[in-house]
């Protein structure tokens, strides 16, 4: 779907390699629900989602976020791939989890905001140019099957 | 999404911490935007450097936050306030009014990396309807 430089594949391994799933997963997702609200639709079944401080609690918003950042894993560890990589999930949340596609970009912006937030000025503009051109190619690839 | 009076005092709060270091940050997000979305120095084509850390940058950077900081003590009539730059923008400058988006994200990541602790998921969200609603009244003159 997209052409990596090889300073580009190591890049975005050496950002993903130090990045905690277990604790930037729920960051980010919580962030999203606190941030756009509307997003909580989709998570009727997850409990208390009523403040920010609910939605930083609930386990199972957490668990989620978990869930969400070992998907991207894939795409890490299949760069070359990233298409086919997503097919499956791409027509999961088209046909059976009616997700809107927007979504996907702005869980990547929020994603990237938590990183940056972790990384301080480590994350210079030339690392988030390539990090965003990754999130570019995996909401691309998530939104596949939507037509 | 209109400014709830919330929004406005979190956003003033927030901006007494970042206005120190308002330069700075206007600068650094003017340089994510350019490397991170190339296709946005179309607006800057006259510049002979469009680097992070350069001098146009660093200078329009400043120009861009300071205008910024201004729209902070007028969000009680963003669309008045800002009434001559929206011109500017729209007939002179003539900047597609997505590009307020993306600028607008680039500052959102400056912020958190230059305020970690500050830039809470509260603060976040009143920041981003204030870009948000700025950028509307932005946009207001375009047609």
């Amino acid at each position: 779907m997209a052409d990596w430089t090889d300073a580009e594949k190591s890049t975005i391994s050496a950002v993903w390699g130090q990045v905690d799933i277990n604790e930037v997963g729920p960051l980010a997702l919580g962030r999203v629900l606190i941030v756009y609200p509307w997003t909580q639709r989709y998570f009727g079944s997850f409990g208390d989602v009523s403040t920010a401080a609910a939605i930083m609690g609930n386990p199972k918003v957490a668990a989620h976020g978990k869930v969400v950042c070992g998907a991207l894993d894939k795409a890490v560890k299949n760069m070359g791939n990233i298409l086919a990589t997503y097919k499956s999930l791409s027509e999961t949340h088209a046909n059976k989890l009616f997700v809107d596609p927007d979504n996907f970009r702005v869980l990547a912006d929020v994603l990237t905001i938590v990183i940056a937030a972790k990384f301080g000025a480590a994350f210079t503009p030339e690392i988030q140019a390539t990090w965003q051109k990754f999130m570019k190619v995996v909401v691309a690839a998530m939104s596949s099957r939507y037509f | 999404m209109s400014l709830t009076a919330k929004d406005k005092s979190v956003v003033k709060a927030f901006w007494g911490k970042v206005s120190g270091k308002a330069d700075v940050v206007g600068a650094e997000a003017l340089g994510r935007m350019l490397t991170a979305y190339p296709q946005t120095k179309t607006y800057f084509s006259k510049w002979a450097d469009l680097s992070p850390g350069s001098d146009p940058v660093k200078k329009h950077g400043a120009v861009i936050m300071g205008a910024i900081g201004n729209a902070v003590g007028l969000m009680d009539n963003l669309v008045g306030g800002l009434s001559a730059l929206s011109d500017l923008h729209a007939f002179t400058l003539r900047v597609d009014p997505g590009n307020f988006k993306i600028l607008s994200h680039n500052i959102l990541v400056t912020l958190a990396i230059h305020f970690p602790r500050d830039f809470t998921p509260e603060v976040h969200i009143a920041v981003d309807k204030f870009l948000a609603a700025l950028s509307a009244a932005l946009a207001d003159k375009y047609r």
